[in-house]
């Protein structure tokens, strides 16, 4: 291993910000070197309740975590803060304005905040969010938020990496149907309208309440739906409340053990699928045979799931280097 | 491959409250393929130079239109170096008289882009200068 890797780690761990932000970017750049600090990391981690901030875009989500951060800081909790929004898929470039509604804690040195761009990945974060969550953990803070892209649907991946998830909503979003459908609905723990001074917010409470009902005899804990109007901050102390009320109850009822298995899982997995991949691509050989066996199937010689198993068990075969 | 950059684009410009240039200088960047991070109006030297620090940008990108640059810049430049963020390439834009381009570049402001800049020559500088 590398000496600065060392270093590095010895930096991260005392809380250094500079160094802490460095090695955010090698893992934006799934470095090795990054991934190397990040197993020296590891143990360090597991300490800070992590919250997932996720709602369709324009729902208010970084304005509430500013007010979130807030709250936090006056409780005197150190808050880290990761806020991802789209890359193009065009041009990789992006424009990540999340920080603009909580720049205000920029010189406040127990908060730090992280814009990231999704770079390709779907599912509401970037690959990388998840170390950066470590990082932001290892350096000690108490609270991580994770504000995903604007998520419609199906961006559910921070079910894969928060504890507690906070879905937001705002009035005049769809009938009732929406609210039944598979996915996001799926995933809140607390269910927070945001904008509920505009019209149609006893509609959506009503909405929300009814498709809550209808479900299956839950874990033992009821998401209760609130309702904030962000820019003036109100409905966020009950917020925070329900927030801390989930975490009791992770504790409590030992769901917290399931929880983080769940996301361990998760997260295994996608690294395992991902270096896959990686490896696949990165390495001329194999990237040879990929490239060789994509014509075949597009010549009908092969088809993919006969290219697909041979490739892995090209993979698997292959000696380690 | 894509050229990913990260790029803090801060606003100072005082009271009036303008930001349209420096949107549109973050629209063509984010189209020439850098991550921006907008930071939006008002930013005291302090958020920005600590926005630089999280965020680790490559680039700073100042616009000012409140005349109040020989004051602000040289603070900002000084917030970076206690940072050990002196290799990072700022730039500026905005109302700035000529007058005032020598001492900010002793400052170490690498470039000043007045009004009716081609958005492309920006890019360019910024490729350039930039690993």
């Amino acid at each position: 291993m590398a000496p600065d890797t060392t270093e590095l780690v010895k930096q991260v761990l005392k809380g250094n910000r500079r160094a802490a932000a460095r090695l955010m970017t090698l893992t934006e750049s799934l470095s090795p070197e990054a991934h190397a600090v990040i197993k020296q990391l590891y143990p360090h981690t597991g300490k800070a309740h992590i919250i997932g901030i996720t709602g369709p875009p324009g729902s208010g989500k970084s304005t509430l975590v500013d007010k979130l951060i807030e709250k936090y800081r006056s409780q005197n909790l150190s808050v880290g803060v990761v806020a991802v929004d789209p890359s193009s898929p065009f041009t990789g470039g992006a424009l990540l304005g999340d920080r603009i509604r909580m720049n205000r804690f920029a010189s406040d040195h127990d908060v730090f905040i992280r814009s990231m761009g999704s770079r390709g990945h779907l599912g509401g974060l970037a690959w990388a969010t998840m170390d950066v969550v470590h990082i932001l953990d290892a350096m000690g803070k108490d609270i991580i938020m994770v504000e995903t892209v604007g998520a419609g649907q199906a961006e559910v991946d921070i079910v894969q990496l928060a504890e507690t998830v906070v879905l937001l909503s705002v009035p005049g979003l769809g009938d009732d149907i929406q609210t039944i459908k598979a996915g996001i609905m799926e995933i809140g723990n607390i269910f927070a309208i945001n904008k509920a001074d505009l019209d149609g917010a006893d509609r959506r409470f009503v909405e929300l309440q009814s498709a809550l009902d209808l479900g299956q005899e839950g874990d033992g804990w009821e998401p209760p739906i609130l309702k904030v109007i962000a820019t003036v901050g109100e409905g966020i102390e009950d917020l925070v409340k329900a927030i801390q009320s989930h975490h009791e109850y992770l504790v409590e009822s030992g769901e917290i053990a399931k929880n983080r298995e769940r996301r361990c899982y998760a997260q295994l997995e996608t690294i395992i699928e991902h270096s896959f991949i990686r490896k696949l691509l990165m390495d001329p050989d194999e990237r040879a045979l990929f490239d060789k066996l994509v014509t075949e199937v597009d010549q009908r010689k092969t088809d993919p799931y006969t290219a697909a198993e041979r490739l892995i068990l090209h993979l698997i075969k292959t000696p380690k280097k | 491959m894509v050229n990913i950059k990260n790029l803090s684009y801060s606003n100072y410009t005082g009271l009036d409250g303008h930001d349209r240039g420096a949107k549109v200088v973050a629209r063509a960047l984010r189209d020439a393929g850098f991550e921006v991070i907008y930071t939006g109006l008002r930013q005291t030297p302090e958020q920005i130079a600590e926005t630089a620090l999280q965020e680790d940008v490559d680039v700073v990108g100042l616009s000012i239109l409140s005349g109040a640059h020989m004051r602000l810049f040289p603070e900002i430049m000084q917030l970076l170096k206690e940072r050990e963020m002196a290799d990072v390439l700022v730039i500026a834009g905005g109302i700035i008289p000529e007058d005032d381009f020598e001492p900010l570049k002793k400052l170490g402001i690498k470039a000043i882009f007045g009004p009716g800049t081609p958005t492309g020559e920006i890019v360019d500088f910024i490729r350039k200068h930039t690993k």
